[in-house]
């Protein structure tokens, strides 16, 4: 039983991580209609920059994170500005590819600036634990938790009750009438960027939390993709749930299947995640909340 | 000059969709300021196409200004963005309502509201004033509205935005001959107000029943223009566009028209 709740406290903090990334894909997807695959550059970009605030420059590690979350934000409009705007109304499929060359090229960028050294970040949790009755859990994932719900809290909030958030939601809806209110949907667009770019800097910062930023949680976050899917493209909550879903499960399998299902290997888990997808997509085509068909080709 | 006179031109406006399907071909007419005009046709004929032209909507549908001017007061405003545009006092309300339909009807007027939120509860108060059923329906999913009730949410929309120039699309169509009135006279309270009218419509006895002056558009031009009450009179108008029944009908509308007609203000 202990075991179970450890691995599910640990699949929840990793989830949520997903849920982050997912996030962002999803905005930027019911926003702008681009499927965007930058996600993980952006996120690998973006905890090199707390890292580099918080190790290089030595700053408070709230104030690398604010500055790093910032600064991505910024890289994500110009991104926006300089790749995307230009190819409003080209497929679908050829402005989805061009995301994939952009995630490359954040990549490469970022393992460049990283190193091949482990960057500590300089959190505050390392990789002490906390116990909660008889449940050990690492603070890290305890954090992970706890910044999650704060953030998706603020989020939500803003899409709610805010006046750009609710031009956001509109554009999403409709653009065409959305423009005739006055919104300015190039903003939205760029805005949604700003977002994405921002959670998948959160998202590297608890990634990389307590081992440190390496090459390697790139890797990981290309896991929040059968998240989205999951959830469904175009649904927010649907990008959590996705991202807890796979958390879960991958968190589930390191801790039972060389117990039960040893044939299939060490790093199963690694797979998982596309497993669940492949049996969400079988009942529910557009996923878990998902409404809409995506690309027509 | 033309420049020191409030209202809304269109010059001479021709537009392009997808680069070679040539829809307007010299379009010119004027609205002027606190006046409802007219603008009728066929099927096709192009009148949505000079709205999204006026409005700045036509990107979304690849076509192209590729002569002519729009004009706010003398200002050229065909290059600018919708929300500039909307920013400089003209608002369109779509062919269709275009609710927001899973937005509650306060959300669709909060966002009607984006480039004005310093006004935004003067302009609720107002909106809830000439659309009472909005005011009831507040917190209700637009979605399952009427069809006269999203008419009147989209209407309502585009007047949280306080335009001068309100450019509507078919307002009433789809709906029965009650709720036509009552859009009617929706429209002549909000012009009554003070926001000039450009008025889109295949029913033509309703919009010349109260515009001062009338467009008639054929394939990409406008083939009539004239006082409204003449357009009424016309035989050609009568017979292609006002419908051979319901004579007396149209006439008795018609005489509404003198008793809503207002002193035109020229000058704000
Ligand atoms: N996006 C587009 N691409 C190509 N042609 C278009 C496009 N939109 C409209 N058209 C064409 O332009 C012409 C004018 O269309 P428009 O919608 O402006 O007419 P309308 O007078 O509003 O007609 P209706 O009364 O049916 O609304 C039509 O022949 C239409 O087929
Ligand atoms: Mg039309």
């Amino acid at each position: 039983m202990t075991e179970f709740l450890q691995a599910t406290v640990n699949g929840i903090a990793t989830g949520a991580i997903y849920g982050l990334l997912a996030l962002g894909f999803v905005i930027i997807y019911k926003s702008s209609e681009v499927l965007s695959f930058a996600q993980s550059g952006l996120m690998i970009l973006g905890a090199f920059w707390v890292v580099y605030f918080s190790s290089v420059l030595a700053l408070n590690f709230w104030l690398a994170v604010l500055l790093g979350v910032l600064l991505s934000a910024l890289i994500g409009v110009a991104i926006e500005r300089s790749m995307l705007r230009p190819m409003v109304g080209k497929p679908a499929f050829s402005v989805a590819i061009l995301t994939i060359g952009l995630n490359i090229a954040l990549t490469v960028i970022g393992f460049d600036l990283i190193g091949v050294e482990i960057r500590s970040l300089g959190d505050p949790w390392g990789i002490q634990k906390v116990e909660i009755g008889q449940l050990v859990v690492s603070q890290k994932d305890v954090a992970t938790i706890v910044a999650s719900v704060i953030v998706v809290g603020a989020l939500l909030a803003f899409f709610r009750y805010s006046r750009f958030g609710l031009a956001m939601r509109a554009t999403a809806i409709d653009q065409e009438t959305a423009l005739a209110q006055g919104i300015p949907v190039a903003r939205v667009f760029a805005v949604a960027w700003a977002i994405a770019a921002g959670l998948a800097t959160i998202a590297g910062v608890f990634l990389g939390a307590g081992t440190g930023v390496t090459a390697a949680i790139g890797v990981r976050a290309i896991r929040a993709l059968p998240a989205a899917v999951i959830g469904g493209l175009d649904s927010i909550p649907g990008a959590i749930v996705g991202g807890l879903i796979v958390g879960l499960a991958e968190a589930y399998t390191v801790a039972y299947q060389a117990e039960y299902l040893g044939f299939l290997g060490q790093n199963f888990s690694t797979a998982v995640a596309y497993v669940v997808m492949f049996f969400v997509l079988l009942v529910r085509p557009y996923g878990i909340f998902g409404t809409r068909e995506v690309v027509r080709v | 000059m033309e420049g020191a006179v409030q209202l809304l031109e269109v010059a001479n406006l021709e537009v392009v969709y997808h680069d070679v399907v040539l829809v307007l071909r010299g379009i010119s007419f004027s609205v002027p300021d606190g006046q409802i005009v007219a603008l009728l046709g066929a099927n096709g004929a192009g009148k949505t196409t000079v709205l999204r032209a006026i409005s700045g909507l036509l990107d979304v549908h690849h076509g192209d200004i590729t002569k002519g001017e729009v004009r706010v007061d003398g200002k050229a405003t065909h290059r600018l963005t919708p929300a500039a545009i909307v920013d400089r006092g003209v608002t369109q309300v779509m062919e269709g309502r275009r609710v927001f339909a899973e937005f509650t009807v306060e959300e669709n007027l909060r966002v009607g509201a984006h480039t004005n939120p310093d006004e935004r509860e003067e302009n609720l108060a107002r909106v809830f004033d000439l659309f009472p059923v909005l005011k009831d329906r507040r917190k209700h999913t637009a979605g399952y509205l009427s069809g006269g009730e999203q008419q009147m949410l989209a209407m309502g929309r585009g007047l949280m935005s306080d335009p001068r120039f309100l450019l509507l699309d078919e307002p009433s169509l789809g709906l029965a001959p009650l709720l036509v009135q009552q859009i009617r006279d929706l429209i002549v309270e909000i012009n009554r107000q003070g926001t000039a009218i450009l008025l889109v419509e295949q029913n033509a006895t309703m919009a010349l029943s109260i515009a001062q002056h009338g467009y008639v558009m054929e394939t990409g031009k406008i083939v009539m223009d004239k006082p409204a009450d003449e357009l009424m009179r016309d035989e050609d108008v009568q017979e292609f566009y006002l419908g051979l029944g319901g004579a007396g009908g149209e006439r008795k509308s018609f005489r509404e028209v003198k008793h809503y007609k207002r002193r035109k203000r020229w000058l704000s």
